[in-house]
């Protein structure tokens, strides 16, 4: 059972009980809604950019613990970084996410506990989930979706 | 295949164990673990005598059907038309003539949909459904109903997850053209009261679909005693291969459809100026058919049949009160759908874990269930949960099985303990 210990790490349990910038945004400058028609999760991620910088961001929705907990270590990692510097780290998200099992992965610090989903293909779309959805409130795009 | 004793003569886990013992893959492991496969709504696992029946076709008689005169081609066509009448039996028609191969329940119930509501709805006119359909018998009417401008009406599901005839009634009105109704929810389990919704909606003059999708591997489908005009149900789930269903309907109503593709086999002559179409229900099935799939269903078929209806019943009625029980005793988990009336599905959520998550960790444990909304979003809706888990069960599964998922459900208030 080591590979479910590594999926569901305390950490990632911790940001499934209580999920961290779990609210609505007032004074949001861009949102959108990510959808995983697999499992039904859905979630809105506000940002409050300024200038190029991300001051605020946050998100609300229901979903699996990794799809929930990915996006509240996200909403965290994101605070205070500047546009560019989210679009790269969301490739480094990216990056280590779709790294075969068997591979080393760069150290992403909290958001490396999501590594164990690679064990887990199907997972990986409820890891990405809140990323794609920064992707496209960062593009101005309503929607994004795993499929 | 062994004629299993009926299940007076034998226990029920004799009965059961001689079952299994038909399906080969019940006997692989997952993960290290037997495997306990509990998604059976999804699809069946399928006996050796289909198996083998696939393999033999392909090996002695493949060829085209309805085409040559050689003795494959004949001995293939032999073989598809005495699927055609095996599957006449099975649900009880008068005539071979008011059987379609179809690829599954969907493809049936878009025939159905373009060819006998489309060219009778009006702009006003209504088509009504259950609360509890797969989206395969809600979104070929919403198409139709769009393209016609008419209104598709939905009949209410009750906290139990029941239908109630009276709602049928009271929503069926003089543009009702059609009711399409499930025989059981796939979401649920619930059985409505199919024959008495038929003989409320005959009495206004209003036609019924009966989608028999998951209630025809769990018990006998009569299509004269429902008095339905169309009946659909798919291969896969009866123990067959994918990618063969079949459509039931009234002769009359087939008689008067125009048909539903174009292409070989469908037609009685061909020239530039015009074409002219076959009989039934060759109007319906153009294009080379799934010819293996159809010829291996009737296969499926004589395997149900020789355990029979009542011994697999009484199985799968006895794994729902056991599986019921169980779920019950559980601490923070809810079964949703407690209809008087429902067979061998369990759908249920539990308090703090998401459904997808109890799919990945029972998954560990070989225990393979279905999670998400089960193609009935708007039943999901209802009852107020993003999804739920669902545990779908068959004549080959036992009590010990169900256990299985009890102590894997324990490891996962473990894990988000």
């Amino acid at each position: 059972m080591s590979d479910l210990n590594d999926l569901y790490q305390e950490v990632i349990l911790d940001h499934n009980r209580r999920p961290r910038n779990f609210h609505a945004l007032a004074g949001a400058s861009h949102s959108a809604e990510g959808y995983n028609p697999l499992c039904g999760d859905r979630l809105t991620l506000y940002l409050k950019v300024v200038g190029d910088r991300i001051e605020d961001v946050s998100f609300e929705g229901a979903g699996c613990a990794i799809s929930k907990a990915s996006a509240s270590m996200m909403t965290d990692a994101l605070k205070g970084r500047t546009i560019d510097e989210a679009n790269a780290l969301f490739a480094r998200f990216h990056a280590m996410v779709t790294t075969p099992p068997d591979q080393p992965v760069e150290d992403l610090g909290k958001l490396s506990s999501l590594a164990g989903v690679r064990e887990f293909p199907v997972r990986v779309k409820c890891a990405s989930l809140a990323w794609h959805t920064l992707k496209a409130a960062m593009s101005n795009e309503r929607r994004a979706s795993t499929e | 295949m062994k004629a299993a004793a009926p299940l007076a003569t034998l226990s029920n886990t004799e009965w059961v164990q001689r079952v299994r013992a038909d399906f080969p893959i019940l006997e692989r492991t997952v993960r290290g673990r037997p495997l306990v496969y509990l998604d059976n709504a999804a699809t069946t696992q399928k006996p050796k005598a289909v198996l083998d029946a696939m393999a033999t076709y392909y090996t002695t008689i493949n060829a085209n059907v309805h085409r040559g005169v050689h003795e494959l081609s004949e001995r293939a066509t032999e073989a598809y038309e005495a699927s055609r009448d095996r599957v006449r039996r099975f649900v009880n028609a008068a005539s071979t003539h008011e059987i379609v191969f179809t690829r599954n329940a969907t493809e049936a119930i878009n025939l159905v949909a373009y060819c006998y509501a489309r060219p009778r709805l009006g702009p006003g006119d209504e088509i009504l459904i259950s609360a509890i359909e797969h989206h395969s018998n809600i979104v070929p009417w919403q198409i139709v109903c769009e393209a016609a401008g008419a209104r598709l009406k939905v009949v209410p599901v009750n906290d139990e997850g029941e239908l109630a005839l009276e709602d049928f009634q009271a929503l069926m009105t003089a543009r009702t053209k059609l009711v399409a109704v499930t025989h059981m929810s796939n979401a649920l389990g619930t059985i409505p009261p199919v024959r008495e919704i038929v003989k409320a909606a005959h009495e206004r003059g209003i036609a019924v679909l009966v989608d028999a999708s998951q209630a025809a591997y769990h018990m006998p489908i009569d299509v004269r005693a429902l008095d339905c005009d169309f009946l659909v149900a798919t291969g896969h789930k009866l123990y067959g291969p994918t990618g063969i269903g079949f459509l039931y309907g009234r002769e009359a109503h087939l008689e008067a459809m125009p048909p539903f593709m174009g292409g070989g086999d469908m037609i009685a002559s061909v020239s530039f100026e015009r074409s002219t179409w076959n009989v039934l229900p060759y109007k319906f099935e153009a294009g080379t058919p799934h010819i293996a799939g159809a010829i291996v269903l009737a296969t499926a078929l004589d395997y149900i049949e020789s355990l029979g209806f009542e011994a697999i019943g009484a199985h799968e009625r006895d794994l729902l009160d056991y599986g019921t029980a169980l779920l019950d005793a559980i601490d923070g988990v809810r079964i949703i759908g407690r209809a008087r009336h429902k067979a061998s599905i369990l759908s249920f959520v539990m308090d703090g874990v998401h459904p997808h998550d109890i799919g990945t960790i029972v998954d560990r444990d070989g225990v393979a269930i279905r999670t998400g909304h089960h193609c009935a979003q708007p039943v999901m809706e209802r009852f107020g949960v993003p999804a739920t888990a669902r545990a779908s069960m068959a004549m080959y599964n036992t009590r010990e099985e169900i256990d299985v998922l009890g102590r894997a459900l324990e490891r996962v208030r473990t894990v988000f303990a």
